[in-house]
């Protein structure tokens, strides 16, 4: 068995009383696309801020390829090839379709304190971000964000996440919001990616997961009752009565 | 606020920019033209005011930064022109250690670095907050730069720094009135170029996206305090160069000029003209000093003409002077 | 310094800061329950000075002023409120700095207007005039006396309110999380419109007390404003423990700061303070937002 990309040992977080991740551990494996199943308020979204480094976590470890992640700055885990898309759609409104994808691929170019070239017609930016823009399904690339559809807006996000060439995409609900026909051209999109890339995704549409996860987990209360692979998980009492139960 | 700059397209700007500094130019002839040689003492006022605002909008407009220390830094560079010309007027030294000097040559770019140094060293501190927070500290920043120069009797105080001998340029006279307005006007030039090449740099569009999604920006792998704090520190740079043409230009200098109100009227100026285009605040400073100086003669009340003009640009307006224009250029062509 | 000195100079640090308090206490909640910068707070500073100075001049007696003045403040503030600044709660904080920078030209002028550009006398009330003797040879006079006293008082009764009451409930929860109290039933516009009023009578009574000091002038009221925000930021936005210990350190600092150090340097002291605990604890000492 390979060594795991992303390795979570023991971790906890508290919000005041509540206790978001108990004592949780998990891993995702190089290649493989892992799912996040479970009920609202289950921890899932601050499991995914944890691991991009938007939340602290109180106790416990987390390891991305090998290296201790548990504090370091979120633009650092993103340069190390941690790249999420969020649960609420978060893009740049005020900028086009291909600067916002261009910004991600400006990030792992190395500094910004180039002052005088204009970005938007650098093909070192602009080329990347179109071929991004191109594997999502995005065209009129120089459309702004603020004036997209939201099912458009949740690809857009999908392109920056891969303009940054990750190692991991952490997904938040990719399909939140999004009508039948785009969720469905979605999960084709993240049947393609996953050839190519090891996810970790929260998702509640329940044929999206068990079509796209080589492994699911289950979170309730912050902690991992079931993992194993989906058939097995479909199967699992356990699992049927804490959550699959109550759709 | 901005209407769509992800239309945003350099070009056009560029030609704003061209048209705006050509009509500037042509003051000094509508004025000999009309024979009213106090409209050429306007412009002078109204370009290097512009100066400030179009730097705090690199800041305010594109960085997202409401920064309520910028008349502080202007009057920074005001008082380092001021001061060495002081010196070089008594041929003492300042700190015992430099000679004066009233070559601007030196004296604008050390304007420029004291002024973005102090910028620097402010911002450090007020851009590790947000929100209420940054807007509350760099105003009380301003009023620490405001009393510092009021108690510093050696250089007036109060009272302010008179400027005694001529200001030179590379050794020629620098303060006549027709060759120092073009002067300044070269100098705006210079500035909106630059300002305008940045924003659209790989620079500027990390500045750019740090004001419009700070989380996002950190997701994708950038930090953006040190990129905020280099923008902070230019910003800082330019307007301490705008004070030390006011002070250069009137030969004088006082903490009057460094009010915390007077960072609010660069405020209202940048978001009067439109903050989303480089050349925007021009517009709104030329059009903030022709009124205060037309009200100003109408009413010695015109302050209460001039807050409710502010309360009803912020209602009314929010794209400033700019949107106006495009309003109006839309009408004219569905005509 | 000999200790007479050092004990007038310690009082008048505290009576500065027992002012700057009153004024910090509303701006403090303003600030922590909406999420609102509100620059007018100085005019209402003013606005209870001018008022008070009228109602004296008419009346001669300073304590009906003050009784008077101080919920005639109070009521400018909740029209102000409800006329303008209820309106930008939910815009951005450019807005707010716009908008009441805007209001702050118009009060100027309008009181400008009535009472015009000369300072309006404020004396010190009679029974106040004298000075009081502390101990041995120090003296100090009566009436700063009494400001202390009255600062001391409100600022008591201030927290009692906050800790201990209902209503001082509503007010630190709407303070730390908006949205969890008003989810929890706690009417957060009352409790603004409340506040909002409440903060404004203390504004107006730190500037009838302080007419009698420094000038009752138009824009009197923005140095003290200034103050006041540096004592909120270094407590922490919509703390009012935070703004009393603030308040103090900054009366104490600013005083002896101008009596001890060159006046460059005096001038700078609090915003030094300032920068240096900001530079370590970015929101402020009693953070209240977690």
């Amino acid at each position: 068995m390979t060594a795991p990309l992303l390795e979570v040992k023991q971790l906890v977080k508290r919000f005041g009383g509540l206790v978001a991740t108990d004592h949780l551990d998990l891993d995702v494996r190089p290649g493989e696309t892992l799912a996040l199943i479970g009920p609202n308020g289950a921890g899932k979204t601050s499991l995914i801020a944890q691991l991009q480094g938007d939340l602290t976590p109180d106790a416990g470890a987390i390891y991305f390829s090998g290296v201790e992640i548990t504090r370091r700055p979120a633009h650092g885990r993103a340069l190390m090839g941690l790249a999420r898309s969020f649960q609420i759609t978060s893009v740049f409104p005020e900028l086009s379709l291909v600067q916002n994808v261009a910004l991600a691929v400006q990030a792992r170019l190395g500094h910004s304190f180039r002052f005088w070239r204009d970005a938007s017609s650098d093909s070192r930016l602009t080329g990347p971000a179109r071929e991004a823009l191109e594997i999502v399904g995005l065209s009129y690339p120089s459309r702004p964000a603020s004036d997209v559809s939201h099912g458009e807006r949740r690809q857009l996000e999908l392109a920056m996440a891969l303009a940054m060439q990750p190692r991991l995409l952490l997904l938040d609900e990719p399909m939140a919001g999004m009508g039948r026909e785009d969720g469905v051209r979605m999960t084709r999109l993240l049947n393609e990616l996953k050839r190519d890339y090891a996810m970790m995704l929260v998702e509640h549409d329940m044929n999206a997961v068990f079509a796209l996860a080589d492994r699911v987990t289950v979170l309730v209360a912050g902690k991992a009752i079931a993992t194993g692979r989906p058939d097995e998980i479909r199967a699992d009492p356990q699992v049927r009565a804490a959550y699959l139960g109550q759709k | 606020m901005a209407s769509s700059p992800a239309s945003y397209r350099p070009s056009s700007d560029m030609m704003a920019i061209t048209v705006i500094v050509a009509v500037l130019a042509a003051v000094p002839v509508v004025a000999s033209l009309v024979g009213d040689p106090f409209l050429v003492k306007i412009a002078t006022r109204v370009v290097v005011f512009a100066i400030a605002a179009v730097a705090l909008n690199l800041v305010l407009g594109f960085g997202g930064l409401v920064s309520l220390m910028h008349a502080g830094l202007f009057g920074i560079g005001g008082y380092v022109v001021a001061i060495l010309a002081f010196h070089a007027d008594d041929s003492s030294r300042l700190f015992d250690l430099f000679p004066g000097t009233t070559e601007l040559s030196i004296g604008l770019p050390l304007a420029m670095l004291v002024a973005g140094a102090a910028a620097a060293v402010m911002g450090l501190v007020s851009l590790r907050t947000s929100g209420v927070y940054f807007i509350m500290i760099t105003l009380a920043f301003n009023q620490m730069l405001y009393y510092f120069f009021v108690a510093l009797q050696q250089y007036g105080g109060e009272d302010g720094l008179q400027i005694m001998s001529d200001l030179t340029l590379f050794g020629h006279a620098a303060i006549g009135r027709m060759s120092f307005y073009y002067g300044c006007l070269v100098a705006l030039a210079l500035v909106l170029v630059v300002v305008q090449r940045l924003i659209n740099s790989r620079f500027g569009m990390v500045l750019r996206a740090s004001s419009q999604n700070e989380r996002r920006l950190t997701a994708i792998g950038i930090a953006p305090l040190r990129y905020r704090l280099t923008a902070f520190a230019l910003s800082g740079a330019i307007a301490g160069l705008a004070g030390a043409l006011l002070a250069a230009g009137q030969q004088f200098i006082s903490p009057a000029e460094m009010s915390w109100v007077r960072s609010g009227d660069l405020v209202v100026m940048c978001v009067l003209g439109g903050m989303a285009r480089v050349w925007g605040p021009v517009l709104g400073a030329a059009v903030f000093l022709v009124l205060e100086i037309v009200l100003s003669g109408w009413s010695t009340h015109w302050q209460l003409a001039f807050g409710l003009l502010i309360i009803l640009v912020v209602v009314s307006l929010r794209g400033g002077l700019i949107d106006l224009l495009h309003l109006v250029g839309r009408r004219g062509a569905s005509r | 310094m000999d200790v007479a000195l050092f004990t007038e100079q310690l009082l008048n640090g505290v009576q500065l800061g027992v002012q700057l308090f009153l004024m910090a206490a509303g701006l403090t909640l303003v600030f922590g329950i909406m999420n609102m910068i509100n620059l007018t707070h100085g005019s209402l500073y003013m606005i209870g000075a001018f008022v008070a100075a009228a109602l004296f001049g008419h009346t001669g007696s300073f304590l009906l002023a003050l009784v008077i003045a101080v919920p005639a403040t109070a009521l400018a503030g909740a029209l102000l409120e409800a006329a303008v600044l209820r309106h930008f709660y939910h815009r951005g904080h450019l807005d707010q700095v716009l908008v009441t920078f805007g209001l702050i030209l118009v009060l100027n002028e309008i009181v400008k207007m009535i009472w015009g550009a000369v300072p309006v006398p404020l004396p010190v009330p009679q029974l106040l005039s004298g000075s009081v003797t502390l101990f041995a040879d120090v003296t100090y006079p009566s009436f700063r006396l009494a400001i202390l006293g009255v600062g001391a008082v409100v600022a008591l009764g201030l927290y009692a309110v906050v800790a201990h009451t209902r209503i001082g409930m509503w007010v630190r929860a709407g303070a730390s999380n908006r949205d969890i109290a008003s989810a929890m039933g706690v009417n957060v516009e009352l409790i603004f419109s409340l506040v909002f009023a409440a903060g404004a009578a203390l504004a107006g009574l730190a500037g009838i007390m302080a007419g009698p000091i420094n000038a009752v002038q138009v824009g009197m009221g923005e140095p003290v404003l200034i103050l006041a925000l540096v004592v909120t930021v270094i407590g922490g936005v919509g703390s009012i423990k935070g703004a009393f210990i603030a308040a103090l350190m900054i009366g104490v600092v600013d005083t002896f700061g101008r009596v001890l150090l060159p006046p460059a340097l005096g001038s700078m002291m609090i915003f030094m303070l300032m920068a240096v605990i900001l530079a370590w604890r970015p929101r402020g000492l009693f953070p209240v937002h977690g």
